[in-house]
């Protein structure tokens, strides 16, 4: 069920260059699942106006928290960069459909590729599936290593591979580089990411399970305006799809490329 | 509650709250939210005869204090509103303000015949203000003959009393508003967005895939005041007002410059229980202008 609710900051830091962590606590935490969102309203004045999607990296159930990772980069971001511990957050959420990490059995292994801002959700979709017995293999592509984040964190969960644009670290290009050097044997793979990697990935691999998670500009983040809708392709019934309320994550071949 | 009823034609309005049409959907996720029926009506979003698929994406953007959108009247063709959408809002104690859109005149008495007769719509809102579509919408607001022409089309078929929503994108607004009185329209709802665009930081290239936008939100408000304090003084037909209202203080301001009901839009996007919140707080600004009801404010800045 999606909640508006004002939810505490539990901590705030950067974590790379306009890359920030930010930890919030309250009720509506108990309804997350991987690859879900929340819309932020980041000032109570009206400027910015608009609430911010953000997807959830981290969910902690057991503390009631969880933990997003943003780029501080527009106006909004850049306001919600400058909460504090104790300061209060407008969070409506959880919002969207996640990934299926049912997907793949215990004991089978999935690919979860990444790129940029479109890497935390795969944070917490990867410790359930290894939470459920899968192995994972991590790919995850940034423009440069100013901008790398959760190294630790994602090699604690399984085999990871560090992409860069610019070489400075891990292989030099693009996600499907690696894909192509490695060529590794998994059940489904799961992305998040740029529309240019995630058409890709759908190609590299036409006969595998996947779920991509998409992004699009959202005005009311709940599926009544209409504004984040993509185009579908001709295999399924309807002619678009709403990235708020639908996905934000799909089956591989839903959305038109 | 009863401080707050209000009766325009067609409506009989439990308080003056509604969102306007193309802001809410057909209600069905917010009715995730809260129970609609604590509202004063429903402006449906915008139907046509056929499945319209709207504009390419990106079809908003932020201004400030406000935002862009060119969605492009997408929606499913008045077949599927009828059957799914209307049959779903039955289930709630709200009248339904059906906006009719169209292509052409024939296009808007299909649209107005059909919807009208529907048992939860109480109002139609004719939709000649549609800044984001190239045929239909804008063309058949800006000009005072063309406007008269397709009110009194639509009354001929309409089973309901007939609204007409007003552009702001026009010379002068009053002109229009007189010649859909005199077209026959029941009333006025105002106003539409505003023609904008936003320019990408780094390509110097629109934002928003179709150019332009129409703007709203509380950047729009003082133009909306404005207007409607104009249309007041020129016309003997009820005025819904709407443009940036974001709390209570706008829907006193829209009223005291002559609208009879309030229509809250963009504002749902970012607080998604606007509206119910605007209704709770309405008495205790009653009170503060030492007023018992609500309607003893309607024009009061004409007084």
């Amino acid at each position: 069920m999606i909640r508006q609710e004002k939810m505490t900051v539990v901590s705030q830091r950067q974590i790379a260059t306009n890359i920030f962590e930010l930890t919030l606590h309250g009720e509506l935490v108990q309804d997350m699942t991987p690859g879900q969102f929340v819309h932020v309203k980041v000032s109570d004045s009206l400027e910015p106006l608009l609430r911010r999607p953000i997807s959830i990296a981290n969910i902690d159930k057991d503390n009631n928290e969880f933990t997003m990772i943003y780029r501080a980069e527009g106006r909004g971001t850049k306001v919600l960069a400058t909460n504090r511990e104790g300061q209060l957050v407008n969070v409506l959420g959880p919002i969207g459909n996640g990934f299926p990490v049912e997907a793949v059995k215990e004991g089978g292994t999935a690919l979860l590729v990444g790129g940029g801002i479109g890497v935390p959700p795969l944070h917490e979709l990867s410790k359930q599936l290894n939470t459920r017995g899968v192995k994972t293999i991590h790919v995850l592509g940034f423009q440069t290593e100013d901008v790398c984040f959760y190294e630790e964190e994602f090699n604690a969960l399984g085999e990871t591979h560090y992409v860069t644009v610019d070489g400075s670290k891990g292989t030099k290009g693009f996600v499907t580089n690696v894909l192509e050097l490695r060529a590794p044997e998994f059940d489904a793979f799961y992305s998040c990411g740029p529309l240019p990697m995630l058409k890709a990935l759908e190609g590299f691999y036409p006969d595998k399970e996947g779920y991509l998670s998409f992004e699009e500009r959202m005005g009311c983040g709940i599926g009544a305006c209409f504004a984040c809708v993509c185009k579908t392709t001709d295999q399924i019934e309807k002619d678009y799809v709403k990235v708020c309320s639908d996905g934000p994550v799909f089956p591989k071949g839903t959305v038109a490329l | 509650m009863s401080r707050l009823k209000i009766q325009i034609p067609g409506l009989d309005l439990k308080n003056p709250i509604m969102p306007a049409s193309g802001c809410f959907g057909f209600g069905r996720e917010y009715a995730q939210l809260y129970d609609l029926s604590k509202l004063g009506a429903i402006m449906i979003k915008a139907t046509t005869v056929e499945t319209r698929p709207g504009n390419p994406t990106p079809r908003v953007a932020e201004t400030a204090a406000g935002m862009l959108n060119a969605i492009g009247l997408q929606n499913p063709g008045i077949e599927k509103v009828m059957n799914e959408e209307l049959k779903f809002l039955e289930s709630y104690d709200v009248p339904i303000i059906a906006n009719v859109a169209g292509t052409e005149t024939a296009d808007y008495v299909e649209v107005a015949r059909r919807i009208s007769a529907a048992p939860n719509v109480k109002a139609l809102e004719l939709n000649i203000s549609c800044p984001n579509v190239k045929c239909g919408g804008i063309q058949f607001g800006t000009d005072p003959e063309t406007a008269r022409e397709l009110v009194a089309a639509v009354k001929a078929v309409s089973e309901v009393p007939v609204y007409v929503k007003l552009s702001p994108n026009v010379t002068n607004i009053v002109d229009i508003a007189k010649a859909v009185e005199a077209g026959g329209a029941d009333g006025i709802t105002m106003i539409n967005t505003l023609i904008g665009m936003r320019l990408h930081e780094h390509t110097g290239k629109p934002v928003i895939a179709n150019g332009t936008g129409g703007l709203s939100g509380p950047a729009v408000k003082p133009v909306a005041i404005r207007m409607v304090y104009e249309v007041y003084k020129a016309v003997n037909i009820p005025i819904i007002g709407m443009g940036g209202v974001t709390e209570a203080q706008d829907v006193i301001d829209f009223m005291s410059a002559g609208a009879s009901a309030v229509a809250v839009g963009t504002a749902n996007f970012v607080d998604h229980f606007v509206c119910p919140n605007i209704i709770e707080e309405l008495p205790a600004k009653l009170d503060a202008l030492g007023v018992e009801h609500i309607s003893e404010i309607i024009g009061r800045s004409h007084r």
